[in-house]
C-alpha cells in the first residue's frame, strides 16, 4: 500500500514508552482538506494498527486529540495539513512536558494534580434552598472570570511553557488561569485558601510572561494575564498582612 | 530554535535573561575597576587609559545596549504584572528594543 | 512563601533601580563625551554625600536584585536546587555588595 502513494506526504511518528522510543517514518497519501488527525488515523488503519493515540469529539471542543505537531503543540482535529507541512514532512510527537504512557498518549495525571493543587474547583457556600445569585456579566470580576473560563484542560498550554519544563514543582498556566477565574468568581467560599495555595513556592510568581501559553491556546486563552492578575493579588495580600502584622 | 519559541514574546525574555546575566558577570570587574580609586588616581587612570580605543568603545555601547534593553524591558515586564492587561505586549517589547537603541547609539556617537 | 518574597524584593528593588538606571545611562553619555579620566570622575565623586547616597543605594538594590535573577538562572538552567542554589545565590548578593560598596566608597572616599 505504502509503495502506490502519489506524492505522499513523509510523517516521522515517535513510537515507544515511558522507557523511551524512537521516530518510525510513514508515507500517507493527501486528500483534501486533510487534517493532522486524519493523517494519524490513516496511519494506525493502513499501515500500523499498533499505533496510540488520542481523540474524542474530532471537532475542537474536547482537546483529547492534543499533541506536538512539527515541534509545537496543536490540536490534531482542527490543524489542517497543508498549514503545517514543511517539505511535505510532517513530525508528531506526543505532548512535551508530560511523561509518555505509549505512542502519542501521554499521562496527563501530573497536569490534573496540578490543577488540584492550585485549588482549581469551584468551592459553593450556598445551597438549593436559596436563591441564585444575581452577577450581571458585565461586572468586573465577572468579566474577568469569564475572559478565562473557556479552558477545556487540553495541556496544549502546558507543552508550550517553558517554565514547567525547567522547573517541575510548577503549577503552570492552565492551573494557574482557572485559579484566577475562581478568584473572580464571587459566589466561591475558598479565595482565601487558594491564593495561599497560587502564591507557594510552584505558583504564579514563577511565571516569566514567555507568552507561550497565550501564543498556543486554541481557545485564544490569555493565560499570561491571568497570572499577572494573581501576582497583583498575592502581593497584595502579602503586604497588607505585613502592614497588619507591623502596625496591628 | 525549538519551534514552540519561535514567537516575539519569548524571544523578548531570552534578550532580558540574557542582558542581566552578562550585566551581571559585568559587575565585579565595573567594581573592580573603580575600586583602584583606593590606590590613587593614577592607578584607576591606567585602567582608563585601555578604554581610548575604538574597540573598547564599541564593546562599552555594548554595555550600555545590555543596561538600556534590561531597563526597558524590565518597565515593560512591571507594566505587564502591575497595570490592567493591555493586548500591545508586542508592541512594547518593540518600544523597549528601540528605547534601548536610541540610549546605546547616543552613547556610541558621544564616544567617537 | 519563599519564592514570593523573592519575587516582591525582586520587583521593588528593579523599580527602586529604574530612575536610577536612567541617572546613570545619562551620567555615561554625559562623560563619555572627550574620552574618561580619573580626574573628571573623581572630581565629581570626591566628598559628595550625594553621590555616595545615590550609588549606595544603586548598590545595594542591585545586589538583591542581580543575585535573585542569577538564582532563577541557576534553578531552571542548571537544575540546581535546595542548599548549593541558596549558598550560591547569597554568596553572588554578598560579593556584589561589598565589591560596590568598596567601589562607591573609593570614588567617594577623600584622598
Amino acid at each position: 500500500m505504502q509503495d502506490s502513494i502519489v506524492n505522499p506526504i513523509q510523517v516521522k511518528v515517535w513510537r515507544g514508552n515511558a522507557g523511551g522510543g524512537k521516530f518510525a517514518d510513514f508515507d500517507v497519501p493527501p486528500q483534501p482538506a486533510q487534517t493532522v488527525l486524519d493523517v494519524v488515523t490513516w496511519i494506525q488503519r493502513n499501515a500500523d494498527a499498533s499505533l496510540s493515540y488520542r481523540f474524542a469529539c474530532r471537532v475542537g471542543m474536547c482537546g483529547s486529540c492534543a499533541m506536538m505537531v512539527n515541534g509545537i503543540p496543536r490540536w490534531t482535529c482542527r490543524t489542517h495539513v497543508n498549514k503545517v507541512l514543511h517539505d511535505n514532512r510532517l513530525t508528531l510527537e506526543p505532548l512535551r512536558n508530560l511523561p509518555v504512557i505509549k505512542d502519542l498518549a501521554c499521562d496527563m495525571s501530573g497536569f490534573f494534580e496540578k490543577w488540584k493543587r492550585a485549588e482549581g474547583q469551584f468551592a459553593g457556600s450556598a445551597s438549593r434552598h436559596q436563591p441564585v445569585a444575581t452577577i450581571s456579566p458585565r461586572e468586573s470580576q465577572r468579566s474577568a472570570a469569564n475572559a478565562a473560563i473557556e479552558c477545556i484542560n487540553c495541556a496544549i498550554c502546558y507543552a508550550a511553557c517553558d517554565v514547567v519544563a525547567w522547573n517541575r514543582g510548577y503549577l503552570g498556566p492552565a492551573a494557574l488561569n482557572r485559579a484566577w477565574s475562581l478568584q473572580n468568581d464571587v459566589r466561591d467560599s475558598r479565595h482565601s485558601e487558594r491564593l495561599q495555595a497560587v502564591a507557594s513556592d510552584g505558583g504564579c510568581v514563577q511565571c516569566h510572561s514567555q507568552q507561550g501559553c497565550t501564543a498556543h491556546c486554541p481557545n485564544e486563552l490569555n493565560p499570561t494575564a491571568s497570572i499577572a492578575g494573581l501576582k497583583r493579588m498575592a502581593s497584595v495580600d502579602f503586604m497588607k498582612k505585613k502592614y497588619r502584622q507591623r502596625y496591628g | 530554535m525549538k519551534a514552540h519559541r519561535r514567537q516575539p514574546l519569548y524571544l523578548a525574555f531570552l534578550l532580558h535573561r540574557v542582558s542581566g546575566l552578562g550585566l551581571a558577570l559585568f559587575l565585579p570587574f565595573h567594581f573592580y575597576v573603580l575600586g583602584l580609586a583606593l590606590n590613587g588616581e593614577a592607578a584607576l587612570d591606567r585602567a582608563l587609559d585601555w578604554t581610548t580605543g575604538p574597540l573598547f568603545k564599541l564593546a562599552e555601547s555594548g554595555l550600555v545596549l545590555l543596561l538600556a534593553v534590561h531597563l526597558f524591558g524590565g518597565l515593560r515586564l512591571l507594566a505587564l504584572e502591575n497595570l490592567p492587561w493591555s493586548d500591545r505586549q508586542k508592541n512594547y517589547a518593540a518600544i523597549a528594543v528601540a528605547a534601548s537603541f536610541f540610549c546605546a547609539c547616543g552613547f556610541l556617537l558621544r564616544a567617537f | 512563601m519563599v519564592e514570593l518574597r523573592l519575587y516582591l524584593a525582586q520587583r521593588i528593588s528593579a523599580a527602586i533601580m529604574a530612575p536610577l538606571v536612567l541617572l546613570h545611562i545619562g551620567v555615561m553619555i554625559y562623560a563619555i563625551q572627550g574620552g574618561l579620566s580619573a580626574d573628571e570622575i573623581l572630581g565629581r565623586t570626591r566628598g559628595s554625600l550625594l553621590w555616595g547616597g545615590v550609588y549606595g543605594i544603586f548598590v545595594l538594590a542591585v545586589a538583591v536584585h542581580a543575585a535573585i535573577g542569577l538564582r532563577n538562572i541557576l534553578r531552571e538552567w542548571w537544575s540546581l536546587r535546595g542548599l548549593l542554589l541558596n549558598t550560591l545565590s547569597w554568596v553572588c548578593a554578598a560579593g556584589l555588595l561589598v565589591m560596590g560598596l568598596r567601589a562607591v566608597a573609593a570614588v567617594v572616599g577623600s584622598a
